[in-house]
């Protein structure tokens, strides 16, 4: 280990495979110091600027914010702020063309600067080594700041490592063409660089730190050196210039000569590396208090009239950085964010500067040519020579083209750096970074669509399931329910039905009561009525005394079947004072057929009876409606006066409370009776007895038919009486 | 004698190796059939139907006993080729008798048409429609498969299909790259 060190001391190195030597371009831009510009009209800040996830938004639009201000807030780890980069007001919250190689719109909240440039208050931390590590770590956090090299990891966690850290890699090695962003900085602040560099050590403790900086910046080796020359356990680093060894995993390799394992991480190896524009940043946030809210951009390329580096605020659009760099409209033909190898290109110009915005490459007509169509592959291998991770870019590049990812991801797809060296090695201008990109994207798309698969499979069977189970549910239901209702049925044999019989029978029973002027007297009368009905069987046929006894029992019944004869009684009265023909015209409407019904009803009642016929009384008052209700008052107060004079009926007290049913046979039975005793007469006895059955069972339409055909008889009989 | 000891030593065999078959028989017993998992595991899971069957499993047990690989064009090209691989036969094009491979949809309810009938949410293979009677209805837009199927029992016709939008992680590169030439 000690040789290791030592050997790092001696500045020999190691080197990694492949690599490339482009052109660097770097003086185009490095000449100048980083200077500061003008406020642009409007900063568009984009809400998520860093690998992760993004906060919430807490501002709205029109309110005032003040420089350093945070936007978003979120408690998820992988989550860092952004914030207002100078005072003004929030102007619209919406979407705006990303800092993407798609240019999709992402949210990103406008901001009209007031020019005041008003800070927030700030909460500097100088005595940050007697504060304890989460703390730091908190405002650095809070400060938004994630890696400023390119990948834009949150700082915060980076620097939480699980493992003992050996050697903690400053890298300032900036290895693409053009971009000069980090050379400027280490020039010109590389005592703040060194102050973040002491934070990293608190937080990291590694043994060892090592500053690695390209051998083609001598001015920024120079400064670097000075500004850590109390700190021997700070090693400056000049590394051989060669593309890319600012790659985190080359530049590991490069220093120490160990290997990132495949899907590992350079902490696997005992390093944590740190770009040198995050190391300022972090001494910003821990020592002035201020969030990330700008960073040193390059703008070059030969379209810029004034290439250099810039302090840009983050969300400044590109097209007012163009302006500064007083940009040549004839001579751009694109523009690419990044740098000539990684780098993309700009779908417009209205994009902002993020986080990750190191470069802005502004290139002129000749000296980035269109690269012409592609031409086959010829199997040449200069790509695998280039690659820095050794991987087969031609296999690679094969299957990506036929889309047989598997095999592409057999070949280790996803240990590509992308950094570009094959494409530039490439005889026959294929674009290959491209195809990998696509490739990549591609299995993610397939992954992602895995996953989703997945969790669609696993609803419908949740679904499934659901359904089977409700089905199964409700069967049990049904099948529970149509067991009860059996039982039921079984139970009470047609309770039920004796029930609705019988409320049948009390709705008629009421309305007949409505229709009578006087409850009590009618009822009597009724009683009456039914007491004779019984008699004048007893009386004309001894032999069916006995069911009439039984069926006399029940008062309901008999009320019922009372009631309907004390009605039809009444009518009677009415109208065989005015029409006593008109039973004898068997053809007339229901209305007439049930008057003439119950005529003769009360006519065999009153024969069977009294056997006293007593024509006179009914027909004596030949008068009108009115003096029917008399003479119907006067017919049941006679027989009322009858009923007293007789015996009164014995089965009436006899009849105890009965169930429904036997109520609703017995008013049948009686209602069959006083059929019946209309009928002594006549000797049907058979064919009565036929018909009165199903009366008994059946419901009410039958009964009436039953009435009807009853009556029908009844009025036959009297026929026959008249004639006779 | 010899014999005997040479009967005897390979009638023990013999019972030892049906005693061990035996029981792995019964201890290491295949519930179902393991390709029919596989092949579904390939399948899309839109549960649409477009192959003939009711649903992605149905479809994996068809294809197990000898169905046609190119029957279901939500999962497309990708799809078949899987599971050629998987069934060692040779990948063929789309059958466009079920339909033709299109672009990712989702379902979309214009919620003021709804009338809120439930019907969609009854055809919805994977519960990705919530409401309820006489309540507007929604789509849960990261659950929706895109099978379509709750689209024709709308009686208001108020679903529409509409592509899923890209957003920076769908995206994928289209770029030409970029390269840096020496000119001098």
């Amino acid at each position: 280990m000690q040789s290791l060190i030592e050997k790092i001391r001696q500045g020999s190195f190691s080197d990694f495979p492949g690599g490339v030597y482009p052109q660097q371009f770097k003086e185009l831009s490095n000449q100048t110091p980083i200077s500061r510009i003008p406020l642009p009209e409007k900063l568009y800040i984009p809400v998520k600027q860093h690998i992760g996830v993004e906060g919430q938004i807490k501002v709205a639009v029109g309110d005032r914010v003040n420089k350093g201000q945070p936007l978003t807030q979120s408690m998820n780890p992988f989550a860092v702020p952004v914030h207002a980069s100078t005072s003004g007001e929030i102007t619209a919250i919406r979407e705006h063309v990303s800092a993407h190689p798609s240019g999709l719109p992402e949210t990103t909240i406008e901001l009209t600067p007031d020019g005041e440039e008003h800070w927030v208050e700030l909460t500097p931390m100088l005595d940050y080594r007697q504060h304890p590590k989460s703390e730091v770590l908190e405002a650095i956090c809070r400060a938004g700041i994630s890696g400023l090299g390119g990948a834009g990891f949150p700082t915060h966690i980076k620097v939480t490592p699980k493992k003992d850290i050996e050697f903690l890699i400053i890298n300032g090695v900036e290895c693409e063409p053009y971009i000069s962003a980090d050379d400027r900085l280490m020039r010109e602040h590389s005592w703040q660089i060194r102050q973040g560099i002491d934070i990293l050590c608190h937080l990291l403790n590694p043994k060892y730190v090592l500053i690695a900086i390209e051998d083609n910046k001598p001015e920024a080796i120079h400064a670097m050196q000075v500004a850590c020359q109390e700190n021997s356990d700070y090693i400056i680093c000049s590394v051989p210039t060669k593309y890319p060894a600012g790659g985190e995993k080359q530049l590991i390799q490069v220093l120490t000569n160990r290997e990132v394992p495949h899907n590992g991480l350079p902490v696997d190896v005992g390093v944590v590396m740190q770009n040198v524009a995050t190391c300022y940043a972090v001494a910003d946030a821990i020592f002035t208090g201020k969030p990330l809210i700008h960073r040193v951009v390059t703008l070059t390329g030969k379209a810029l009239r004034n290439p250099g580096n810039v302090w840009a605020l983050l969300g400044t659009p590109i097209a007012h950085l163009l302006a500064q760099a007083d940009v040549d409209k004839q001579q751009q033909q694109k523009l690419i964010m990044g740098g000539p190898m990684m780098g993309f290109e700009l779908v417009s110009d209205q994009i902002p500067v993020v986080k990750i915005t190191n470069c802005l490459l502004a290139p002129g007509v000749k000296e980035m040519p269109d690269m012409g169509p592609e031409q086959p592959c010829i199997r040449c291998s200069a790509c695998a020579d280039a690659c820095p991770a050794e991987l087969l870019p031609q296999q690679l590049f094969w299957h990506a083209q036929a889309k047989e990812l598997e095999k592409a991801k057999d070949y280790n797809l996803f240990d590509c750096i992308e950094c570009g060296a094959c494409a530039y090695v490439c005889p026959s201008k294929i674009p290959l970074v491209h195809y990998y990109r696509v490739a990549k994207a591609e299995i993610r798309t397939q992954e992602e669509e895995k996953q989703k698969a997945d969790k669609a499979r696993e609803r419908f069977e949740a679904r499934k399931l659901r359904l089977e189970q409700e089905k199964a549910e409700r069967e049990a239901r049904h099948k529970r329910a149509s067991e009860a209702r059996k039982a039921a049925m079984q139970e009470d044999d047609g309770g039920s039905q004796a029930r609705i019989a019988a409320t049948l029978a009390r709705a008629k029973a009421k309305q007949e009561d409505n229709g009578a002027p006087s409850d009590n007297s009618d009822k009597v009368a009724a009683a009456i009525a039914r007491a004779k009905a019984r008699k004048a069987q007893a009386s004309s046929s001894g032999n069916e005394v006995q069911p009439d006894a039984n069926a006399g029992q029940d008062d309901k019944a008999a009320k019922v079947a009372a009631a309907v004869a004390r009605a039809k009684a009444k009518k009677q009265s009415t109208q065989k004072t005015t029409t006593p023909e008109q039973p004898d015209a068997p053809e007339q409407d229901d209305k007439a057929a049930k008057v003439a019904a119950a005529v003769a009803r009360a006519k065999a009642k009153k024969q069977s009876a009294q056997k006293t016929t007593t024509p006179e009384q009914p027909d004596a008052p030949e008068q009108d409606d009115k003096a029917a209700k008399v003479a119907a008052a006067v017919a049941r107060a006679k027989a009322k006066k009858q009923s007293a004079q007789k015996t009164t009926t014995p089965e009436q007290p006899e009849s105890p409370e009965q169930d429904d049913k036997a109520a609703r046979v017995a008013a049948a039975v009686a209602r069959a009776k006083a059929k019946k005793a209309s009928r002594a007469q006549q000797q049907a006895h058979e064919e009565s007895e036929q018909e009165v059955q199903p009366i008994a069972a059946d419901s009410e339409k039958k009964r009436k038919v039953a009435e009807a055909i009853a009556r029908a008889k009844a009025k036959k009989a009297m026929k026959d009486k008249n004639s006779s | 004698m010899s014999v005997l000891v040479a009967l005897l030593a390979i009638g023990a065999l013999a019972l030892i190796f049906g005693l061990i078959l035996g029981y792995a028989a019964v201890r290491f017993k295949v519930k179902s059939d393991p390709l029919v998992d596989q092949i579904d595991a390939i399948l899309p899971q839109t549960q649409c139907g477009q192959c003939g069957y009711p649903g992605c499993r149905p479809y994996a047990q068809a294809i197990a006993e000898g169905d046609e690989i190119n029957k279901c064009p939500p999962g497309g090209e990708t799809t078949i080729r899987h599971l050629a691989d998987l069934m060692g036969v040779e990948a063929k094009p789309l059958d466009s008798a079920h339909g033709e491979e299109d672009i990712k949809k989702v379902a979309y309810i214009r919620e003021d048409e709804c009338i809120g009938c439930t019907k969609c949410i009854q055809a919805c293979p994977v519960d990705a429609i919530v409401g309820a009677s006489k309540q507007m209805h929604t789509v849960i837009v990261d659950e929706c498969t895109g099978c379509d199927l709750c689209v024709d029992p709308c009686p208001v016709d108020c679903i529409d299909m509409v592509p899923l939008r890209p957003t920076v992680s769908s995206w994928r590169w289209q770029l030409e790259s970029i390269a840096v030439k020496n000119v001098e």
